[in-house]
């Protein structure tokens, strides 16, 4: 049994919404899989459809040959899902949750103990085991969220956005914990809004509309950029963007903090010209302006139009 | 037993231990009520505001009024002087009966058959003046009797003899019947919001990715509360008990035997409440509206069920409230045991554990609607 994912042309529909539209995906045994897309793409539908918590209305899927509509018993005795909004026990501490989830997935006590103190140091929690949940702070929830995901030892981890709202150090931390999962042959497939942890990834998938645009690894992405992209960085950025959106002859601008982003069909000298008379029609100076290399992001946002 | 039972039993019984606020309504709302309703639903009127308008100013008249008086059922809450001073006196509710002696009274008395008096009730409260004027009819009744002993024995002499409850004290068949309707709410109550709590929190959509299976996740949120609400129940019986003097003539052992039945009937009406619905909220508020209404009216804790229409009748039978206050009344009350009782008893449990199935039937490992 090989613990990969397979999705061939699912659909679901919420009344006359189509949240999955013929989507395809194929995850790896053993890969670190990123699902990226805009709020509303279907991510979260996907993930609670493949743990069998919704069912799809047309389409095959199989988890490690399993279907998890009609096996989510056995599916589920391996897979590991964090929904978006983990909510652990409150009023339990740090162990009692830990216990919890061993003892609902029927871990034996002794083997149980040693998880525990394996995930106790792994997610450095071990100082805070007897804290109420409550009592922690968004980073270490988290972490405990995972921890409990992980006192089964799946083999296959479903995520939805778990880092949304946890400081950089304890995503950081969050993702080592994956790295190393991933290391020991866990298949992971995580949704995220964060492109830094989608570059951490084996392979991403960018889902829209409920379809799976494109999948490749991170580092192959930008390759499918298809214009020229040029780098500007004024003193008066917002003003500077709207006078070259306003010139018309860009497919794209973007303002990421303190530079734009212009992309068009062209070559880059041509286009370099046209934004330095653009810019001085409008009085604005230019500091730096330079043809770049596409990112993931200007990947996706040009997939988007 | 079943091991993930074991563990969501484990895990409520800290969640029940370590909300101390929940515990106190627990235990303080049962005693608030029977504290409220034991005092506010009674039958027992006493000190009517009566007047009197008497226009025969004799020993007689004063003999009559002062016989009428000197139990506590009334009060003289004024002399009149006139009968168009009684409609003001209603209207100001300074009195809720008037008694008119006639001119001429006592001279009647010796020498016609018939004496008249005569009384005048405020009938806005159609149920104190039903009482009042009952008191007043039964006074002169027996009235009557005594003077006209003398002249004639009555053929037929009614000896009447109240058992269980001699004095027909109201609180004696009110305050079991209390018992059932305060634990049948606390019980649904408590119940009712365990699940509703989780999905609201969203850690259920953690649980049920689990191997786990509905009639575990039901056993396991339903058990812990059975001991809470055996202990809830003797903490009322004996409270109602102590302030209230009702008697406690059966074994009190086969009470708490057939309260377990009667609160494991509740608690699964609760979880039956909670199987599919989204939010705490909605749970209380359906748990309540299930459970009060039905177990104050449909049970006969006050109302006669017999005297209700044939469809409000056949209502009631599936209101456990109304098994349980035969349950009680007849051990407290009557001091039978189970020989009397094992039919209620049986309806209980069967209609509890019809319940539970129902519920982990309906209930879903999965989100879809």
């Amino acid at each position: 049994m090989t613990a990969d994912i397979h999705c061939d042309n699912v659909a679901k529909r919420y009344g006359s919404v189509a949240a999955l539209d013929g989507l395809d995906l194929q995850v790896r045994e053993a890969e670190m899989h990123g699902l990226i897309g805009p709020d509303g793409a279907g991510k979260t539908t996907l993930l609670r459809i493949l743990c069998g918590l919704l069912f799809a209305d047309s389409g095959r899927i199989r988890l490690a040959d399993h279907d998890p509509r009609t096996q989510s018993r056995a599916l589920r005795a391996f897979l590991g899902y964090m929904p978006q909004r983990f909510s652990l026990y409150p009023d339990l501490t740090v162990t009692e949750n830990l216990r919890f989830f061993a003892d609902l997935f029927q871990v034996k006590p002794d083997e149980r103990e040693k998880r525990l103190q394996r995930l106790l140091s792994f997610s450095r929690l071990g100082p805070f085991s007897e804290r109420k949940a409550a009592a922690l702070s968004g980073g270490m929830k988290q972490k405990l969220a995972l921890s409990c995901t992980l006192i089964h030892t799946p083999r296959i981890l479903l995520l939805d956005e778990p880092t949304t709202g946890v400081d950089p150090v304890s995503r950081r931390e969050f993702w080592d914990i994956l790295a190393e999962m991933r290391g020991e042959g866990v298949t992971i497939l995580v949704s995220t809004p964060y492109m830094d942890e989608a570059a951490r990834c084996d392979r991403i998938s960018f889902i829209h509309k409920g379809k799976v645009l494109v999948t490749d690894a991170p580092a192959n992405i930008p390759g499918l950029y298809r214009q020229q992209l040029l780098e500007v960085k004024t003193a008066e950025n917002v003003a500077a963007a709207r006078a070259i959106q306003a010139d018309g002859g860009f497919s794209s601008v973007q303002v990421f903090g303190d530079r734009i982003h212009v992309s068009a069909a062209g070559d880059a000298a041509s286009m370099r010209k046209r934004v330095q008379a653009c810019l001085q029609q409008h009085h604005i100076s230019i500091e730096e302006i330079r043809p770049v290399p596409a990112t993931i992001e200007d990947v996706f946002v040009e997939l988007l139009r | 037993m079943n091991s993930r039972i074991w563990t969501i039993l484990r895990k409520e019984t800290i969640h029940i231990r370590r909300d101390p606020r929940s515990l106190v309504i627990v235990f303080l709302m049962p005693i608030m009520m029977i504290l409220l309703y034991g005092y506010a639903i009674t039958f027992d009127i006493k000190e009517i505001r009566l007047g009197i308008l008497d226009q025969d100013r004799t020993p007689a008249s004063h003999e009559l009024v002062h016989d009428l008086t000197s139990s506590n059922y009334f009060i003289v809450s004024g002399y009149l002087q006139a009968r168009d001073e009684i409609a003001e006196a209603f209207l100001k509710r300074r009195m809720l009966a008037v008694l008119v002696i006639p001119p001429g009274f006592s001279a009647d008395m010796g020498t016609k058959a018939v004496t008249e008096v005569q009384v005048l009730v405020d009938g806005s409260n159609a149920n104190t003046a039903t009482v009042a004027l009952n008191y007043i009819k039964s006074f002169f009744v027996a009235r009557s009797l005594q003077m006209n002993a003398e002249i004639l024995r009555s053929p037929v002499n009614l000896q009447p003899r109240v058992w269980y409850n001699p004095d027909l004290k109201s609180a004696h068949f009110i305050v079991p019947g209390l018992v059932a309707v305060i634990m049948m709410m606390i019980c649904a109550l408590l119940t009712s919001v365990t699940v509703a709590r989780e999905r609201e929190s969203g850690t259920m959509e953690q649980i049920l990715v689990s191997p786990v299976r509905s009639i575990e996740i039901i056993i396991g949120k339903t058990l812990p509360y059975v001991l809470l609400a055996l202990v809830d129940a003797i903490v009322v019986v004996v409270f109602a008990q102590m302030v209230f003097g009702v008697p406690f003539r059966g074994d009190p052992l086969w009470l708490l035997g057939f309260s377990l039945i009667y609160v494991y009937a509740c608690l699964c009406f609760g979880i039956f409440i909670s199987a599919r619905v989204a939010t705490q909220q909605i749970a209380m508020m359906s748990a309540m509206l299930a459970t009060m209404l039905p177990s104050i009216l449909l049970s006969g804790f006050i109302f006669p069920i017999l005297s209700m229409p044939k469809i409000l009748q056949l209502l009631s039978y599936i209101v456990p409230a109304r098994y349980y206050l035969v349950i009680i009344r007849g051990i407290m009350l009557k001091g039978i045991g189970p020989v009397h009782l094992w039919m209620p008893a049986l309806f209980l449990a069967v209609f509890g554990t019809l319940l539970l199935m129902i519920s982990i039937r309906r209930f879903k490992t999965n989100l879809e609607g």
